[in-house]
């Protein structure tokens, strides 16, 4: 019976253990490589001395050899993670700088024209023509309850109105009861609540905010967005305050050329609801392939609040009435700059946002 | 919906052109998503026959037909492969004008005049079929030189595609919308023509019906047919369930969707000989039971409910045995599914909870026609009217079949309407315009509410088709925005109203402001980065920290609320830089987010059913953050521009202290924080990118470092945390001042900035301190370096005189050793 080649297996894993034990650089590392687990290794070599085997105890060999590579190679892959870390302390080290030791004067600074995202100045411009109406504006947080985003506004659960809106669910513990609003006004819902609760009635105000469905984004629609959405609780508030505002807001936003009109819609959380179109901006009411030759655009939603929607925070609707309505930001800006495709408002391409000032 | 108006004008007479109608639905709320003209440009478009096909020389994709219209052989180019001599096909001769406006010419092609086009049914509008030419023998007996709308039957006709709100499950039949529009326009709704039951025999004695569940199934009819022959329906009843957009199979599925396309009321058909006992029940499934839906799909029923307010309840149809028919108004078995050999036919008409088969629907993610309709709310007075328009249908089809006398009607618990009780000054409160008891009387009958008007006081009973109008004061709003509706919202008035309360931006707001003007003025690019993102994204940054995940993610992607906004911007970077247009600064004002487990300081709100709950949700952190990528940039550029930021928002006392603490994101030996000294609170930290980082996110790695800004934007706007400056105006004194220059060896865990504010405190005469060197040499104690400070001097009162500035300068440097640094 000859010898089997592995006689020595241990003693020479060991020895190769040894040596990697024995690596101090990454570059050492690199260049030992072939030599301890590569084509030029004794593991190598073992496994081409395999022919001298019995057939039978071949199997055997094989595994041992297998085991022994393993080890090796995973002692390899530690000393590698090692020595790289230690390298990118020294390297670390070496580039350490005490910034507050930075002598700001002599700090020279390459020169560079910013842009404000299209989206904060459509923003901004919103907000600024219902200030000057008489307006606030007040945020709301963009991850909601079930309450705040669809029960409080007349939504009860798995009700098939919530088919309009394609949800996102948070995912904390129980299913379904945590969404990323699917729309500014779960933030009337706190508004309402809080000025109940500071007995601070009348509102005016608008709110804007970042909202999800989960839609695939196409050129007309995002799924991340940003919308608008205005509301008044006062007295002897009616509907013709509702056109009135859309309309003054139109004038003021679009151009004096700009009509708006008003037509039934549906929304769980005010009655009556109507959608509210404004005169296209593209083809001026003359009708064009953009508003399907109608001459009007479809831009948002609006109507007198819902008696249950009061009801729900409280409010009573004997002595307050009002009436709220949402839109696109990002709307607004798509039909003000003309943008083919809104999907360029989410790539923050530098050509494109040098367009705006 | 698709209806056409032809099918409108059974029921209420219409003069309007096509583009009034359209108007006058848009404005009852019926939006006319598209217009579709069948037959139209088929005038001229006539029967011929093909006589001969010859090859044309050199041209192996067309090739000559000659065929006869009626008037002698013309010469045509074709393309057409699926014709043989003596097939008769459609003919556009030269003049001709086809659907989408193609005029046809006489042409010259291959040297061969063509005098028409020979046409597929997709050219003319009829089908979708462009694989050959429109074989008229398949359809009909053709005659040469027959007009096509003639020789088809065609009427040239439009269907309207109708988006129905929600809230009007009445509008979903071909009679919903006729009735708004006979009342919007005062004319009379025709009805459909009805049947009658034929027999003397009795249903209940061939068949039995009963409900176990009667809050879930509210009515059960059941009409029995015999003598019924499954075979095609008439030509008119085809045509009408394609021009709703359906297909056309049977005589008695043709008829249970025309009438469901016309009233709104889904009914069911079954095998009478497939039924056990011939009996219908409904009732709740139980769990473990399973049924095999006509979609082939074997279905566990009463299940756990998934969700906010799902019962996990089903209701069934089971026949006598208790075997389970049907998911009630969703769908149907196999087992009793009509076929060619049913001769008896059980009708189910019926009435279920919405609610009920919403929750179904949902949790069998199973969606059809019945159950979209059932889940709005069909009329609970329906069924057996529509059972009868059914019967009257198939009747043309079957003359001999005849409908039992006495019809099963087995009711459970069903809606009452509500009465709504509003006055004329209700309606003037809503809509801020008073509209006459009469007009608002002629609308409320034309919708068949019953209306009684008593001194200025309404009392309405709303139709049953209108189960959307609810009872007390949401009612009468339901109620006022139908006669707002009818009357016409561009006919109410408007008023811009005006308050005496201001408008105005809160000091977050004007905050946000200020930082977003600045931070554009000093070079940045503004992006709006994703909030979604991929758990990869942010593995090196947070890694085992909760995250805060979405249920639904629609890909892996957008599965991560963003912890922060520095992995976002700087794959913005790489992608500009990729573009060639990466000398770039970014920034971004945003929200980034916290796992509730994660933070102390979750947010707390109501939720749960009726929001009687109190959840503990993300923290939701505003933050600024800046990428600075043009090609100088690095933590010293990025410590100049926080350095002028700070300034311009009237940060009183905030010091750049560098940090051994690693801070995700961070350069970890560039990285410092921004600490206001008064408070002791970090607004944020300035330095570095990581290199690792970038070349995580950044797939064409370049060698360049990029600047890195990341402020709490949430304690910037909280005063007891960032130290606003003072608003009191200082004048500068008069006087000149005298400058000194300064340089201590300090110890390195004494932070430059902190040593300056310290100085400029040590003596009333300090105007300003400003760092102009540092210096760390090997002849310096390990440990330390110098810092060289330029401080000016000055007194409101006067010159300072050379003891004034000895003074001041002992005090100074009294300061700084008390500090630990010395005088170099």
């Amino acid at each position: 019976m000859t010898s089997s080649p592995l006689a020595n297996l241990a003693d020479q894993t060991a020895e190769l253990l040894a040596t990697i034990a024995d690596l101090s650089t990454i570059e050492q590392l690199r260049e030992a490589e072939p030599s301890l687990t590569g084509k030029r290794s004794i593991l190598s070599a073992l496994q081409k001395s395999f022919g001298v085997l019995a057939p039978e105890d071949r199997k055997e060999a094989g595994a041992q050899l297998q085991e022994a590579r393993r080890v090796v190679e995973a002692a390899m892959e530690a000393r590698r993670r090692q020595l790289s870390q230690l390298a990118r302390a020294q390297i670390l080290l070496e580039d350490g700088l005490d910034l507050g030791d930075v002598v700001v004067g002599d700090v020279r600074w390459p020169a560079s024209v910013g842009h404000p995202s299209l989206i904060a100045i459509t923003q901004r411009e919103l907000e600024d023509v219902f200030v000057a109406m008489g307006f606030t504006v007040s945020e709301g947080p963009e991850v909601e309850s079930d309450w705040y985003n669809f029960e409080a506004l007349n939504i009860p659960p798995a009700h098939p109105a919530r088919g309009l809106w394609d949800t996102f669910y948070v995912d904390l513990g129980e299913p379904e009861t945590v969404v990323l609003r699917t729309h500014t006004s779960p933030t009337q819902i706190h508004l309402m609540e809080a000025a109940v609760a500071n007995d601070s009635l009348p509102i005016h105000s608008v709110m804007p905010g970042r909202c999800y469905r989960r839609d695939t984004p196409d050129a007309r629609h995002l799924a991340t967005f940003h919308q608008i959405e205005g509301l008044v609780v006062d007295r002897g508030i009616t509907f013709a305050d509702l056109a009135g505002v859309i309309e003054t807001f139109t004038r003021a936003y679009f151009g004096p050329d700009i009509e708006s009109r008003l037509r039934p819609g549906y929304f769980p959380f005010t009655e009556p609801s109507a959608e509210f179109e404004v005169t296209c901006t593209i083809c001026r009411g003359v009708g064009c392939r953009t508003c399907s030759h109608t001459g009007w655009i479809e831009l948002g939603g609006c109507g007198v609040l819902d008696p249950a929607v009061l009801d729900a925070v409280g409010i009573d609707g004997n002595e307050w009435s009002g009436f709220a309505f949402g839109f696109g930001i990002d709307r607004c800006a798509q039909m003000r700059h003309e943008i083919a495709d809104m999907r360029a408002l989410i790539e923050n391409d530098t050509r494109f946002l040098g367009q705006f000032s | 919906m698709k209806i056409p108006l032809s099918w409108l004008r059974e029921f209420v007479e219409l003069t309007e052109t096509t583009d009034e109608l359209r108007a006058i639905l848009d404005d009852l709320g019926l939006v006319v998503e598209g217009m579709d003209y069948v037959g139209e440009g088929l005038e001229g478009v006539v029967v011929a026959r093909i006589d001969e096909i010859r090859a044309i020389k050199g041209a192996d994709r067309v090739r000559l037909v000659v065929v006869d219209a009626g008037e002698g052989p013309l010469e045509i180019v074709c393309g057409a492969m699926n014709i043989d001599v003596g097939d008769h096909v459609p003919l556009a001769p030269i003049g001709a004008v086809l659907p989408g406006g193609f005029q046809i010419a006489r042409r010259e092609m291959r040297g061969v005049t063509s005098n028409g086009m020979l046409c597929s049914s997709r050219e003319l509008g009829l089908g979708d079929d462009h694989g050959g030419l429109m074989l008229l023998d398949d359809l009909i007996d053709p005659v040469v030189g027959v007009g096509l709308l003639e020789a088809l039957s065609i009427t040239p006709d439009v269907v309207f595609d109708i988006t129905v709100e929600g809230n009007r499950p009445d509008a979903w039949s071909v009679e919903g919308v006729a009735r708004d529009l006979a009342t919007r326009l005062r004319r009379p709704l025709s009805s459909p023509l009805l049947a009658e039951t034929n027999s003397d025999t009795t249903s209940d004695s061939f068949a039995s019906a009963g409900i176990d569940a009667p809050d879930l199934c509210g009515r059960l009819t059941v009409s029995v047919l015999r003598h019924v022959h499954v075979r095609p329906s008439p030509v008119w009843v085809a045509a009408r369930v394609q021009s709703a957009g359906m297909r056309a199979i049977s005589n008695v599925v043709d008829a249970s969707n025309l009438v469901m396309l016309e009233l709104g009321q889904p009914t069911h058909a079954y095998d009478a000989a497939h039924v056990a006992g011939r009996t219908l029940r409904a009732r709740r499934a139980r769990p473990g039971e399973t049924l095999e839906t006509l979609d082939g799909v074997e279905r566990q029923l009463a299940t756990t409910g998934r969700g906010l307010g799902d019962t996990g309840e089903d209701c069934v149809i089971v026949d006598g045995d208790d075997n389970v028919l049907g998911l009630a108004g969703i769908m149907g078995g196999a087992a009793s599914e009509i076929s060619d050999a049913t001769t008896d036919v059980l009708l189910e008409a019926a009435y279920f909870d919405p609610m009920c088969i919403a929750r179904s629907s949902k949790r069998h993610a199973l969606r059809t026609e019945g159950s979209n309709r059932f889940e709005r709310g069909v009329d609970p007075q329906l069924a057996l009217r529509a059972s009868a328009r059914f019967v009257a249908i198939l009747r043309e089809s079957c003359p001999e079949l005849e409908w039992l006398r006495d019809p099963l009607d087995v009711v459970g618990t069903l809606p009452t309407p509500p009465t709504v009780e509003f006055s004329e000054d209700d309606i003037e409160r809503v809509l801020g315009v008073a509209i006459a008891s009469d007009d608002a009387t002629q609308i409320l009958e034309g919708l068949r509410f019953k209306v009684g008007v008593s001194g200025g006081r309404f009392t309405v009973v709303p139709s049953t088709a209108r189960p959307d109008v609810r009872s007390g004061a949401a009612g009468s709003a339901d109620v006022i925005e139908e006669i707002a509706r009818l009357y016409g919202y561009g006919r109410l008035p408007r008023h811009t109203p005006t308050w005496p309360e201001p408008g105005g931006l809160s000091e977050r707001q004007k905050l946000r402001r200020r930082v977003r003007d600045v931070v554009i003025d000093l070079g940045a690019n503004e992006c709006w980065t994703p909030t979604l993102g991929s758990d990869r994204d942010f593995d090196f940054l947070r890694a085992g920290v909760a995250r805060v995940r979405i249920t639904n993610p629609p890909a892996s992607d957008e599965s991560v609320l963003r912890p922060t906004m520095i992995t976002g911007l700087v794959r913005v970077w790489g992608k500009n830089l990729e573009r060639g247009v990466g000398d770039v600064v970014i920034a971004e004002i945003g929200n980034v987010f916290t796992h509730p487990d994660a933070t102390t300081s979750a947010r707390m709100t109501r939720g749960g059913v009726g929001g009687a709950l109190t959840l503990a949700l993300p923290r939701e952190n505003e933050r600024l953050t800046v990428v600075l990528g043009r090609e100088l940039d690095n933590a010293m550029t990025a410590v100049a521009y926080w350095n002028t930021l700070a300034k311009r928002l009237g940060l009183a006392d905030v010091v750049v202290r560098s940090t051994q603490t690693p801070v995700v994101g961070f350069h970890p030996t560039r990285v410092a924080q921004l600490v206001d000294r008064e408070s002791e609170a970090v607004l944020g930290f300035v330095g570095e990118v990581d290199a690792v980082l970038i070349q995580d996110v950044v797939d064409s790695v370049p060698s360049r470092r990029l600047g890195l800004l990341d402020v709490d934007f949430d304690a910037l706007c909280d005063t007891s945390l960032a130290t606003r400056r003072n608003e009191f105006a200082k004048v500068p004194s008069r006087f000149p001042s005298a400058v000194i220059d300064l340089a201590f060896v300090t110890p390195r865990t004494l932070h430059a900035q902190d040593l300056a504010f310290e100085l400029r405190g040590a003596n009333e005469c300090v105007e300003l301190v400003e760092l102009f060197d540092v210096y760390q040499g090997a002849n310096l104690p390990e440990g330390t370096r110098s810092l060289a400070y330029r401080v000016r001097l000055n007194s409101d009162e006067s010159t300072l005189s050379e003891k004034d500035v000895a003074a001041a300068r002992r005090q100074l440097i009294a300061r700084a050793e008390s500090l630990g640094a010395t005088l170099r």
